[in-house]
């Protein structure tokens, strides 16, 4: 049922513009930056560059690392808990395998650690809301691959990292694109129903960045489609699964440093559980609910970074935090669904961005740093961007030509996601082009792993019991990652973990249960002058009216 | 200049619109989705609220408008609030998920009726399409079942996020979502055609194909790495071979 009437009439006028000019753009390619340009287009104009944004680090393993403040202030901040409260004595889930994070990643390690041996009943998944829900669920046009003739391992791993420019971890990024085949594989063996042709050939298109049509989708629902076969098998191998209960601390071996489980907080009934386990995986997902720069987001509920928080605690070394991932295109307008996400699969497929005269001014396929520095640019630099109702600022995605290239119907077939939100709003993309504006969508860096998924110390040492995989961990994606390249990390590494964890567990024995660590920090902190009022983790954004919250009595809690 | 920030929304003064939480009456401001209305309101979510964008399936919600006798469905994060609504989320619907090993299944509707025999108590009420926010042929997808057409049925229930609604409103009490997640997987397993190109890809990597030159490549200075990176060909759009 369509919800409001579409655009008001003076957008619809501005559209007009946009299809006089369709016909020319349509056989018009817009030329690429060279290299000095685009290092000029992002030093005046992504988010990450604007030194008011962000600061050094105060304290812990990766002191002086310069992070937006909407990081340093969780990560400079003290534990909800204090340690002497917490009763360690009593074990409530005593397990070989704690995976922490109900996402990709956390399901992708939790199948093979299964695969590699462990008994079902001796992994555990602990997920703050329901088990999925993730940005997984949310991920749209693809997962990247290089299985054509025309494509290669190689060129992949050139492009991943030109896209990161240059900062990524070389062995993290052969790993990825080394193993991306035999993870398409085992996806479409487990089921997943990609986009094929009549011969069984993937349908691939290509992502911004990339030199090759390598992204394997499922119309635009490829992160569903993943995430929900991932939980059917998981369920299926009846791993189990504690949801509403988010991990607020770890908790270490004081003889090794080793990871040894985790305090989990029941949200419903604020009871605390601890588990206990041989290895713990983080796969706790990254940050866009801290709306860093005040960007709205298109991420999942829970996407609060609390695994970097945890993980910084234990003494894990982080990198690449400085570089936030700002998506080109996310809804401008309506206002309902301002920030959501509008696939780049709509430019793999064509679409052009255009500014207030109906003129393009940025080639559609740029890395995404690059294409969200122009769209800022036009807005504000060249004040060429069409202004809404409630007084935000877009450029127009000409979504209309995806259907004047490859034919008619072809919008409700691969891109039924975008096709979906824009009707219930009374705008028709496959006729009208859609209003978009960068938003918060991706933590390229995090905690720092290894080949084998293990979590490294501040000298660079894995840390005893701990792995990661997904988007907590920085170092695959340099200072950008690439479209189609977040859906194969969560299962490359996801895999690799489970894998290594189970390896690990073979050979150890439970160890003891501490929050020594949390003590060690706290010093840090006061030492450091850190305001004790500061707190994390996050675990849940605030969204609830100030009017509400300023008369608000905290009785009792419910 | 605040880039990003939504500029002007404060100061605007806004027009409230009356909703019904569960029966109680809250003022919001018009224009809001349902779950951004129920934070104003004062709710703070831990259930009901999952993706905020669609995809998840969390926020389910039923609500009537005013005494209009029809009973509405939309998903609170991607409905817009109406004066006069009366609003309930059903952020759970019980239903423990069968277990199978689908390796040893076969593809066929008498594999999903024996997993799921209420399938064939469809009555073709048509309540579940009617009550589907995804605007899916919920029935038609069952029917399918019935008929044999797991390729069908696979197909027309693709966009599920399984809310649960229509498994909330069926009278034969079939569970949409768990048979639906089924039918896809034997249909992206076993009827879909397998990519040869791809398990040509895994072999050659399994064979060590490209893992001389990729060794090479990790230990690549920057500035070698950035020449073939600026001088790499770029393949054109093409125009989708169905």
């Amino acid at each position: 049922m369509s919800q409001v009437a579409g655009y008001p009439d003076y957008m619809k006028k501005l559209i007009e513009k946009v299809e006089e000019t369709r016909d020319r753009r349509l056989r018009e390619e817009y030329r690429r930056v060279t290299p000095e340009e685009k290092e000029e287009l992002l030093r005046k104009w992504h988010p990450d560059y604007r030194p008011e944004g962000k600061r050094p680090l105060k304290v812990g393993p990766s002191k002086g690392l310069i992070v937006p403040h909407e990081v340093a202030n969780l990560i400079e901040a003290y534990p909800l808990i204090d340690p002497r409260q917490i009763d360690l004595s009593r074990v409530d889930y005593d397990v070989d395998i704690l995976i922490i994070g109900g996402g990709g990643a956390g399901a992708s390690a939790a199948i093979w650690a299964n695969i590699s041996g462990i008994p079902a009943d001796r992994i555990m998944i602990a997920t703050k809301l329901r088990f999925g829900d993730a940005n997984t669920k949310m991920a749209q046009g693809g997962i990247q691959a290089a299985d054509r003739p025309e494509d290669s391992p190689i060129l992949h791993f050139i492009d991943v990292m030109g896209g990161g420019h240059f900062a990524n971890k070389p062995e993290l990024v052969r790993r990825l694109v080394e193993d991306a085949p035999f993870i398409i594989k085992w996806l479409e063996d487990l089921g997943v129903m990609f986009d094929k042709d009549a011969e069984g050939n993937m349908i691939e298109v290509t992502g911004g960045g990339a030199c090759r049509r390598r992204l394997h989708a499922c119309k635009d629902y490829t992160g569903l489609e993943i995430m929900r076969v991932l939980m059917d098998e998981t369920l299926n191998r009846g791993i189990q699964i504690l949801e509403f209960s988010p991990a607020i601390e770890l908790l270490t071996d004081p003889d090794t440093g080793a990871v040894t489980g985790a305090v989990l907080w029941n949200l419903e009934t604020k009871e605390y559980y601890i588990a206990r386990a041989k290895a713990v995986v983080l796969a706790t997902g990254g940050y866009g609910r801290l709306h860093i720069q005040g960007f709205p987001t298109t991420n999942h509920y829970g996407a609060t970074m609390d695994g970097v928080v945890m993980a910084y605690r234990v003494g894990a070394r982080l990198r690449d935090l400085d570089a936030t991932q700002y998506h080109p295109t996310g809804a401008a307008y309506p206002e309902q669904i301002v920030g959501l996400l509008v696939t780049e699969k709509c430019r793999s497929l064509g679409a052009q961005l255009v500014n207030i005269d109906g003129e393009q001014f940025i080639y559609p396929l740029e890395p995404r740093d690059v294409v969200a520095s122009a769209i800022i640019r036009e807005c504000y630099g060249r004040n060429k961007g069409i202004i809404t109702p409630t007084g935000m600022r877009g450029v127009w995605l000409d979504t209309p030509m995806i259907e004047e290239i490859h034919g008619k119907g072809t919008i409700q077939r691969y891109l039924s996601a975008v096709h979906r939100m824009f009707n219930r709003f009374g705008i028709d993309p496959t006729k009208e082009p859609v209003l978009v504006f960068p938003t918060l969508h991706y933590m390229n860096g995090g905690v720092e792993i290894n080949v084998k998924a293990q979590v490294l110390n501040g000298k660079g040492e894995p840390i005893p019991g701990f792995f990661a995989a997904g988007e907590v961990c920085g170092g695959v994606h340099g200072k950008n990652r690439l479209m189609g390249n977040s859906l194969l990390e969560i299962t490359v590494f996801g895999r690799i973990a489970g894998m290594s964890a189970a390896e690990h567990v073979k050979n150890s024995n439970p160890g003891k249960l501490s929050l020594v660590h949390v003590e060690r920090y706290v010093e840090m902190l006061k030492e450091a002058g850190i305001p004790p009022k500061r707190k994390a983790p996050m675990i849940l954004p605030e969204y609830r009216g100030e009017k509400v919250l300023s008369r608000a009595l905290p009785l009792f809690t419910l | 200049m605040s880039i990003g920030k939504v500029e002007g929304k404060e100061e605007k003064k806004m027009k409230m619109v009356r909703i019904y939480i569960m029966g109680k009456m809250y003022e919001v401001p018009e224009g809001l989705t349902i779950m951004k209305a129920m934070e104003y309101a004062g709710y703070r979510f831990i259930r009901g609220c999952g993706c905020r964008g669609g995809f998840c399936g969390a926020c389910a919600t039923v609500y009537r408008i005013g005494n209009d006798y029809k009973l509405y469905t939309g998903l609170a994060c991607q409905t817009t609030v109406q004066d006069g609504m009366y609003l309930v989320q059903i952020p759970f619907v019980p239903a423990e998920k069968p277990r199978y090993d689908i390796d040893k299944l076969r593809p066929t509707a008498s594999t999903v009726i024996s997993i799921f025999p209420e399938v064939t108590r469809c009555v073709a009420c048509n309540t579940c399409t009617k009550s589907c926010p995804q605007d899916i042929e919920v029935m038609d997808a069952i029917q399918a079942i019935i008929r044999g057409d797991l390729i069908k049925a696979a197909e027309l229930s693709f966009d599920c996020i399984a809310c649960g609604i229509c498994s909330m409103r069926c009278p034969a009490e079939i569970v949409h979502y768990h048979v639906f997640q089924l039918v896809r997987r034997l249909y992206g397993k076993y009827l879909a055609k397998k990519a040869k190109h791809l398990e040509q890809r895994v072999n050659e990597i399994l064979q060590g194909k490209y893992a001389e030159e990729l060794e090479k490549l990790t230990k690549m200075s920057i500035e070698e790495l950035k020449k073939l990176y600026e001088t790499r060909e770029i393949e054109k759009v093409e125009v989708i071979k169905r």
